[in-house]
C-alpha cells in the first residue's frame, strides 16, 4: 500500500485543475484583448511577419516534399484501379481537407511555437515581464496579444501554402515525371473540389489550430519558471503538449465534419 | 489680489497638505508559505529624501519594493504610498499608483528586442501621445541624464552591465515618478561605474525632487549618499536613522553588518555538530589522546 497516496493523488489532481484554471483565464483574457490589438495593427502586423516570415520557408518546403511523396504513393495505388488520373484530386483533397492544416500546425508549433515560448520565458526570466508590470503596461495585453492574434491570422495563411506546394509537388511527381495527363490532373481538381466542404473545412481547422498552437506557446512561455532549466523544459512542452492537442482536436473536428 | 511670494498669505496658499512620509509600512507581515519573510515591520520612507534598505540576504529589502510597488501583497498591516493603502488596491488604481513610481532591477531588465531609444521611450509610448518629436527630446535629455545620450543607437546586448542600469534608470523616470525604487543597484559594477551610480542617485534625486529607496549591501557608497539608512534582520528591523546614527548602533547585529565582521549574531559556521564529533575525536579525548601526547 505505500506505493498508492491518496493525498498525492488528490495533490496531483489539484494541482492540475488549478494550472487548468489558470490557463481558462489566460484564453479568455487573450480573447477579451481583440479590440486592444486592433487599434495597436501595428504590433500584431510585426508579430505576423516575425511567425509567417521565419515559418515560411520550412513550411514550403515541407508542403513540397509532402507533394512528391504523395504523387508517388498516390499513383501506386491509383494505377491499381486505372484512375491514375485521379491523382490530382487525391493529393488536393488530402492536403486541403487534413494534412494541410495539420502538418503545419505541427511544423508551426516546432518552429514558431517554440520561438515564442522561449521568448517570453527568457523575458520573464529577464524581469522584463515584472519591469512592464512596474511601468503599469499589462504584459497580457502589450506582449502576450499581439503574439496571439498573429499566430491565429498566421497559421491558415501557412497552411494554404503548404497545401499549394504540396499540389505543385504531386504535379512535379506525377505530371512531369510519371506522365499523367496533365489536362486531367487539374480538371479532376477543379470538378473534385467543393469550395465550401473541402477547402472551408480545411480553412475552419487551421484557424483552430492557430488558436490552440499559438495558446499553448504563449502560456507555456507565461507560466515557465523564470530559470534556464524552466525556459527549456517549457519549450519542450510547447511541442509535445501542442501536437497532441492539435492531433485530438484533429479527429474531432474531422468527426464533426463529417457529420455535419 | 496678488500676493508676493514671502507674504504670509501667499504662503498659505501655495501650501500642499502633505505627510512628512512618501511611503509607510505599518505592522507588516509578509511570508511564502510558512515562512515569514516580514513579520510586523512599521517603518517610513521620508519625502524627497534617499533611504537606503541594508541587510543581510534574504532578509525581505526586495520583498519591500515589491510590496510597495504591488507586485506582491502583505498578508497583514497596511502599507501606505502617498496616504492609500497599496495592499487594499484593485488593478486599475495599482496601475495608477505606480505611474508615479519608477523601478530599476537588478540588472536593469532592458527589453532585449528594442534599442536603447525605443526602451527609454516604452513608457512614454504605452502611457501618453505625446508626438515623436516631443518623446525623441524626452528621451535624449533623460539619456543625457545618465550620461548615455551618445549610445542611444545601441541594442541591449552592446552595452555593459553597468551601463544597462543607467539607461534602465533613464527609462524608469522618463515619466517623471515621485519614488524611485532601485533594487541592488551597486552589484556587480566595477568602482568607477559604482561610483557613478551612486552619484546618480544622489543627483537625480535632488534635482528631480525624487524621493528614493535603494537596497544595498555597498556599505561605503551607501552610508555616503544616503539620508536614511534602515538596516533589516530576520524579518525585523535592526536599526533605522541617519547613516551616523546607524554606525554608531551598539546592536551586536547591526554592529556586525557595518563593521563586516565575519562572525557575530550571524554565525560563521553553518549550524552542525561539533567539530570533535564530526572527526571521532570525542572518542580519543579520554584515553588514547592522552597516550598520544605523552
Amino acid at each position: 500500500m505505500s506505493w498508492f497516496k491518496p493525498a498525492d493523488v488528490g495533490f496531483a489532481a489539484r494541482r492540475q485543475l488549478a494550472a487548468l484554471g489558470l490557463g481558462a483565464r489566460l484564453f479568455v483574457r487573450l480573447l477579451g484583448t481583440l479590440g486592444t490589438s486592433l487599434r495597436r495593427v501595428s504590433l500584431v502586423r510585426d508579430q505576423i511577419h516575425f511567425l509567417g516570415n521565419y515559418s515560411l520557408a520550412i513550411i514550403a518546403v515541407s508542403g513540397l516534399f509532402v507533394g512528391f511523396v504523395f504523387g508517388l504513393q498516390g499513383y501506386y495505388t491509383l494505377q491499381r484501379y486505372g484512375s491514375s488520373e485521379a491523382l490530382g484530386l487525391l493529393v488536393t483533397l488530402s492536403l486541403v481537407r487534413e494534412l494541410g492544416p495539420v502538418v503545419t500546425a505541427l511544423l508551426f508549433a516546432g518552429r514558431a511555437g517554440t520561438s515564442l515560448t522561449a521568448e517570453i520565458g527568457l523575458m520573464k526570466a529577464g524581469e522584463q515581464i515584472s519591469v512592464m508590470e512596474m511601468m503599469a503596461v499589462d504584459p497580457v495585453q502589450r506582449i502576450l496579444a499581439p503574439r496571439f492574434w498573429a499566430g491565429v491570422i498566421t497559421m491558415p495563411l501557412l497552411a494554404a501554402v503548404f497545401s499549394a506546394m504540396g499540389i505543385i509537388g504531386g504535379w512535379v511527381v506525377g505530371v512531369l515525371m510519371i506522365g499523367v495527363d496533365a489536362g486531367s490532373f487539374w480538371s479532376q481538381i477543379q470538378g473534385g473540389v467543393d469550395v465550401w466542404k473541402d477547402v472551408g473545412n480545411g480553412i475552419i481547422k487551421s484557424i483552430v489550430f492557430g488558436f490552440t498552437v499559438t495558446f499553448i506557446a504563449l502560456l507555456q512561455g507565461f507560466e515557465a519558471q523564470a530559470t534556464p532549466e524552466g525556459v527549456a523544459s517549457a519549450t519542450t512542452r510547447t511541442v509535445v503538449v501542442a501536437s497532441l492537442t492539435v492531433l485530438g482536436l484533429d479527429f474531432i473536428l474531422t468527426a464533426m465534419m463529417f457529420t455535419i | 489680489m496678488i500676493q508676493k511670494p514671502g507674504n504670509a498669505g501667499f504662503c498659505a496658499l501655495i501650501t500642499i497638505p502633505m505627510s512628512h512620509a512618501l511611503v509607510e509600512l505599518r505592522h507588516l507581515s509578509f511570508g511564502y508559505g510558512e515562512r515569514l519573510i516580514l513579520d510586523d515591520v512599521s517603518l517610513t520612507v521620508p519625502r524627497g529624501k534617499v533611504t537606503a534598505l541594508m541587510g543581510a540576504s534574504g532578509g525581505g529589502k526586495t520583498t519591500i519594493l515589491r510590496l510597495i510597488g504591488g507586485q506582491n501583497r502583505a498578508q497583514r498591516g497596511q502599507l501606505l504610498f502617498d496616504g492609500q493603502d497599496v495592499t487594499q488596491m484593485d488593478q486599475p488604481q495599482l496601475y495608477a499608483a505606480r505611474r508615479r513610481m519608477g523601478m530599476l532591477f537588478q540588472f536593469g531588465a532592458l527589453f532585449a528586442d528594442l534599442s536603447v531609444f525605443d526602451n527609454v521611450a516604452f513608457p512614454l509610448r504605452e502611457h501618453t501621445q505625446l508626438p515623436e518629436a516631443l518623446i525623441r527630446d524626452i528621451v535624449l535629455m533623460k539619456l543625457n541624464a545618465v550620461g548615455l545620450r551618445g549610445a542611444r543607437d545601441l541594442m541591449p546586448s552592446e552595452v555593459s552591465g553597468g551601463m544597462a542600469r543607467r539607461i534602465a534608470l533613464a527609462r524608469a523616470i522618463a515619466l517623471d515618478p515621485e519614488l524611485v525604487m532601485y533594487d541592488e543597484p551597486f552589484s556587480g559594477l566595477d568602482p568607477i561605474s559604482l561610483g557613478t551610480a551612486a552619484r546618480l542617485i544622489r543627483e537625480l534625486n535632488d534635482a528631480m525632487g525624487l524621493t528614493s529607496i535603494f537596497v544595498s549591501h555597498e556599505l561605503e557608497q551607501t552610508f555616503g549618499i544616503a539620508d536614511h539608512v534602515i538596516i533589516l534582520a530576520n524579518g525585523k528591523i535592526a536599526a533605522q536613522g541617519t547613516p551616523e546614527e546607524v554606525r554608531l548602533s551598539v546592536d551586536p547585529l547591526v554592529y556586525q553588518y557595518v563593521h563586516a565582521l565575519p562572525d557575530g549574531p550571524v554565525r560563521f559556521h553553518y549550524p552542525c555538530v561539533p567539530v570533535a564529533d564530526d572527526f571521532g575525536l570525542s572518542m580519543l579525548a579520554g584515553t588514547a589522546a592522552q597516550e598520544v601526547v605523552s
